[in-house]
């Protein structure tokens, strides 16, 4: 074994894994949408000069493979260009939160003291803010956009990890080898990062495969309450959202269509979140 | 709360054919406060009406009507003489009189803490003097034709209750005595309110022993609630279910052209540098095109008013050509809606000197209209096509109306709707030029300004002659609208209710719900 | 133990006065609540008088200066809305949100663990994978949509259960409650439900995560060696081990149910603080949302108090003065 590199010693674990390929492959077709999206969308659903109001909500099939909006939105186009707006909403808020969550959590765990009190009490502030509240201000304040919802979510999410991340150091932090660890006189970040951070992701990434997935709902719901994103140019969320008042009409693919986008997503992300939580989990490996 | 029951009984009742004693409402916002002095807003005094009366009354178009006054009459340009119905009972069995108007009137501009009160309609009163029992003679400062209007804005309270009670007090019930066909019988902030019939009522007997109101703000939950038979009527049915509820056997639908009107303001008082006004590339330009009457009207002739009142709002608008529907007092007969034209359009803005167009931010609120959102993308579609560049920025009402008062846009979108139910209304709020101390111009968020119209309007509203005012107010909207389109209007809501089959409800141009109008169909 | 409590009880002090500070600045910033109170047609003049009737046509400091007067005799000052003290509005709906909040966390409870369990033991089944697929149904349907959905089915297709509102309450231990009773009962589960959807899967998730990892470490091992029956093993010395974290995530949960009751009471008309924050916040009834966030911030102090002392109790590695 030690002739082959972790790297490739990692793939070939990642492979072992029929579920985490399949979402591997399914991510990454969604992903590769996503990019292409202006090359493979019939329509820029962003440019309101194409949009003809008397093509509303027609069903799909037809001129629109998958039917229009309120607005005469293709569907198709909109879920494609959507896709890479909730994307990044979601992983970039969700990876900025896991890493300001788990760096200021195991720090505190770390440190103990008063380092600790002030950091989890600022968690507690922030637990107690509704999104709504932190959305709102930033929209009053700086107008709507997907990195004021970024700021918003992660706002909203890093205390979530941080809280975790803590926990699970806090549980670590006396056993023997950190106490033997101290003892060498290894440095405070070597064993911060190297042994503190490492037991603590295992957890975080449960809660961060869950959290990704939740801040994308988590956008939809502030568009529901009119604090997302622009409404010209929409997510997934959004035009979930949108689709919202149209379900008791019957016109179900306004918010039908960009719901499997968003659970197709939802899902191969998690897969491959399953995997490499395994993986990544030392104790496991042991 | 619900007895599950009794309610499911009442439902077999009302299927066997003889409708239930007790009529169960969905309303869209919270009833604040059971003080009819305390907020001054449609879901508190529409629920008001129910408990309490006034000298004047609206009927379904907001034409008055005989209330707790059976006549009145402008005695000379500065006195009123109203003959109060005689025989009127309060809840408690004793009866109304003129000194209880008086009091009332008293109470109005010192009720504590209020957020919104009705002090705009008592303030031009002068004096108040309760000639006999039943004649009320009314001073005013200046002559001042829309006092009967204002009258049906104020609901009498007891005199003894006017001397002392607090808010808290009708909140409880304890002082929640009126003249209205229904008695309080419970009220929870936020939830419900319960209502009984008073049967000493003056007027006609309403169908419902009892009325229980619920708070249901979200509007497909409120549908799902009415389809479920959990409540048989609703107010402010979304306009997405209309087309699948008129179709559906269990459900009847009224509505009503409503006295709210949807229009664009433009900022046309800057001379230069409006905030959001850019060439076509998204640079701050300095000229502020918006000043020129040729490019608002070019603006109203680039959108299509039928296609957003069929496609957005799905029937439920009447595109819209001037300030009020044409059968409300004050409106002219030569302004009509005006047609799609975006060559028209095009033509317009070259001659105004802008052949390429330029760029605009349309600012609208998300939260406070009638697909507010919706329409102001559509408006925003249209403009796009004829060289206005445009972008859409939405935003929750509570930044949208502060930051439209402090003249952060450039084109913004907004609704007026005329409580007077006459065109002076938004004419003063939305046309007239902003001033503080005349009280004109307050909602004048694009400080449009023209000293014609502000004179015509100066006289309309002194003018105590009805016919005449009528004519000054027509010619008054004919110079904002029709020559210099201080406003575009794009079209009037219409409001619907629903209710489950066998009942019916007569549609108001003022939105109201009052379940004393709700009648089991013969 | 006493000088850790009272030491986090100061510090609370401090953490509430910087939440009135951050929401009053906040919401400061986000509109003038005047706009959203006077009604439209309203002239200057009331609106001048409106906003001196409720103190805001002071300069924003001294605003803040009146509010912390007032804070330290026990107001928090009155709702611009309801003319009543926020705190009284706020305790008059607080019953109902925390009722739902625990019906939700029990549901959550009650099915995720023993689901995660299942899962965790045996991950390669087929039924196991469903659960798993379920769980991800759970928190990626944004909570409205399945609110509807729900309504949809339960009540109006199928009409087992009312839509929307609460049932009958009665007094109990001297709060108004409705779920002690089966009509009240009837009206709660729907809402509870699409409450306790993400929690669920979340409890499921982390579950599963926890038994996966456990199984292989050695006590168990050494469990299973001595020849102690399965269940026993899985139901003590497994579920003690995996109770830590879930505690954790169960009393952080029971905060953010609470936070996210908003949507959810606002869609079944639940008349709670959720449904009357996000009315208060719409509408900038400061005192409210300051009264609210204050009350939120300090149920999310006292919950993390607990779930650190029970740390202890579960996990005797964990001692509470090392947080000192």
């Amino acid at each position: 074994m030690s002739e082959v590199t972790p790297l490739r010693r990692f793939a070939s674990e990642f492979c072992g894994s029929r579920a985490a390929l399949a979402g591997l492959a399914l991510l990454s077709v969604i992903v590769a949408a996503a990019l292409a999206a202006p090359w493979l969308a019939p329509q820029n659903p962003y440019d309101l000069a194409k949009l003809d109001l008397m093509d509303s909500r027609l069903p799909p099939g037809g001129k629109y493979l998958l039917g229009t909006d309120g607005q005469g939105r293709d569907m198709l186009s909109a879920i494609l260009y959507g896709l890479r707006v909730s994307l990044s909403v979601g992983v970039a808020s969700g990876l900025i939160a896991l890493a300001l969550g788990a760096v200021t959590g195991v720090l505190a765990a770390y440190a103990g003291g008063r380092v600790e009190q002030f950091v989890m009490r600022v968690v507690d502030i922030q637990l107690g803010f509704p999104a709504i509240l932190v959305a709102l201000v930033l929209i009053a304040l700086l107008g709507k956009g997907v990195d004021k919802i970024i700021v918003a979510l992660v706002c909203v999410q890093w205390a979530y990890y941080a809280r975790t991340a803590r926990a699970a150091a806090i549980a670590e932090r006396h056993k023997e080898y950190i106490e033997a660890a101290r003892g060498l006189g290894l440095g405070a970040a070597r064993i911060l990062f190297r042994h503190l951070l490492p037991n603590a992701m295992p957890p975080l990434i449960v809660v961060g495969t869950v959290q990704v997935a939740h801040a994308i709902a988590l956008e939809a719901t502030l568009s529901f309450l009119g604090l997302g994103l622009p409404t010209t140019e929409p997510s997934l969320g959004l035009l979930i959202a949108n689709g919202y008042e149209y379900l008791l009409s019957g016109k179900y693919w306004i918010s039908f269509y960009p719901g499997i986008a968003l659970l197709a997503t939802i899902l191969a992300i998690n897969l491959v979140g399953d995997q490499l939580r395994d993986q990544l989990n030392p104790r496991l490996a042991r | 709360m619900m007895d599950r029951r009794a309610f499911a009984a009442g439902l077999l009742l009302a299927a066997l054919g003889a409708y239930g004693q007790e009529l169960v409402v969905g309303l869209s916002a919270t009833v604040s406060s059971m003080d009819p002095h305390f907020h001054n807003l449609s879901p508190n005094n529409s629920l008001a009406d129910h408990v309490y009366g006034q000298l004047v009354r609206n009927d379904e178009r907001q034409r008055m009507q005989p209330g707790l006054a059976e006549s009145w009459k402008a005695v000379d340009d500065l006195t009123w003489e109203f003959r109060l119905r005689k025989g009127v009972k309060w809840h408690d069995g004793t009866e109304f009189g003129a000194e209880d108007v008086v009091a009332t009137l008293k109470r109005i501009p010192n009720v504590p803490n209020s957020p919104a009160s009705f002090v705009t309609y008592s303030r031009p009163i002068k004096e108040a003097v309760a000639a006999d029992r039943y004649t009320l003679r009314l001073k005013t400062e200046r002559p001042h034709p829309l006092l009967p209007n204002d009258l049906t804005s104020i609901r009498i309270i007891q005199a003894r209750v006017a001397a002392s009670a607090k808010t808290e007090d009708f909140n409880s019930g304890k002082a929640a005595i009126g003249t209205g066909p229904y008695k309080l019988a419970e009220y929870v902030a936020g939830d419900r309110i319960v209502l009984v019939r008073n049967d000493a009522y003056w007027g006609p007997k309403p169908a419902w022993q009892k009325v229980r109101f619920r708070i249901i703000p979200n509007a497909a939950a409120r549908v799902a609630a009415l389809l479920a038979g959990d409540v048989q009527m609703i107010e402010g049915v979304p306009t997405a279910d209309i087309p699948k509820l008129s179709k559906d056997a269990r459900v009847t639908l009224a509505s009503a052209v409503s006295n709210r009107v949807i229009y664009l303001h433009m900022d046309s008082g800057r001379e230069k540098n409006s905030p959001f006004v850019t060439d076509r590339d998204g640079r701050p330009m300095e000229a502020n095109p918006l000043r020129d009457p040729r490019v608002r009207k070019a603006i109203s002739k680039a959108i299509d008013r039928e296609a957003i009142a069929s496609r957005i709002m799905e029937g439920q608008a009447q595109p819209a050509g001037q300030l009020l529907p044409d059968q409300f007092f004050g409106t002219s007969k030569k302004l009509k809606p005006e047609k799609h034209d975006p060559e028209g359009a095009k033509k317009l803005l070259a001659e105004a000197g802008y052949p390429n167009g330029f760029g605009l931010t349309l600012h609208a609120p998300n939260n406070r209209y009638i697909n507010d959102e919706k329409i102001a993308q559509a408006v925003a579609q249209y403009l796009t096509r004829i060289g206005i560049a445009t972008k859409v920025d939405t935003m929750p009402a509570n930044v949208f109306f502060s930051r439209g008062t402090k003249l952060e846009f450039s084109f913004l979108l907004a609704g007026w709707g005329a409580e007077t139910g006459e065109t002076s209304s938004p004419l003063r709020s939305l046309l007239a030029t902003f001033n503080r101390d005349l009280g004109m111009g307050a909602a004048n968020r694009g400080r449009f300004s023209d000293a014609g119209l502000d004179a015509v309007l100066q006289t309309a509203l002194t003018t105590i002659d009805d016919t005449k005012r009528g004519l000054l107010l027509a010619a008054a909207s004919e110079k904002a609208i029709g020559e210099l389109m201080g406003i575009v209007p794009v079209h009037y809501e219409i409001s619907t209710w629903a209710t489950r089959k066998g009942l019916s409800y007569r549609a108001r141009a003022d939105q109201y719900t009052y379940a004393f109008e709700v009648k089991p169909a013969k | 133990m006493t000088v850790y409590v009272l030491r986090r009880l100061l510090q609370t002090l401090v953490v509430l006065l910087v939440t009135s500070m951050l929401v009053f600045g906040g919401l400061y910033l986000v509109g003038d609540p005047v706009e959203m109170l006077v009604n439209p047609a309203a002239d200057q003049a009331e609106r001048a008088r409106a906003a001196a009737a409720l103190g805001l046509d002071r300069p924003v400091l001294e605003q803040y200066g009146v509010f912390l007067s007032g804070a330290f005799s026990g107001s928090l000052g009155n709702s611009f809305v309801f003319g009543r003290p926020a705190l009284e509005v706020i305790f008059e709906r607080m019953p109902a949100t925390l009722e739902l909040a625990l019906l939700a966390m029990l549901i959550a409870v009650a099915a995720g663990l023993p689901l995660g369990l299942v899962a965790g033991l045996y991950p390669g089944k087929p039924y196991s994978r469903i659960i798993m697929a379920g769980s991800i149904l759970g928190f990626s349907l944004p909570t409205f949509w399945v609110g509807l959905l729900l309504i949809m089915v339960f009540a109006v297709q199928l009409g087992w259960l009312p839509s929307t509102g609460r049932g009958p309450t009665r007094e109990v231990l001297g709060l108004s409650l409705s779920v002690f009773s089966l009509e009240g009962l009837r009206y709660a589960i729907l809402p509870a439900l699409n409450l306790a959807l993400f929690k669920l899967s979340l409890i499921v998730r982390l579950t599963r995560a926890q038994v996966r990892e456990q199984i292989l470490l050695d006590y168990i091992k050494f469990a299973r060696a001595k020849g102690l029956p399965r269940s026993r093993v899985v139901g003590v010395h497994l579920l003690r081990n995996i109770l830590i974290p879930l505690v954790t995530v169960t009393g952080l949960e029971l905060g953010s149910v609470i936070a996210f009751a908003i949507v959810t009471e606002s869609i079944f008309a639940w008349p709670g603080m959720g449904k009357l924050v996000i009315d208060s916040i719409f509408q900038l009834d400061r005192p409210v949302v300051v009264a609210y966030l204050l009350v939120v911030v300090f149920m999310f102090i006292l919950i993390n108090l607990v779930v650190d002392i029970l740390y202890s109790a579960l996990d005797p590695r964990v001692r509470l003065q090392e947080a000192k």
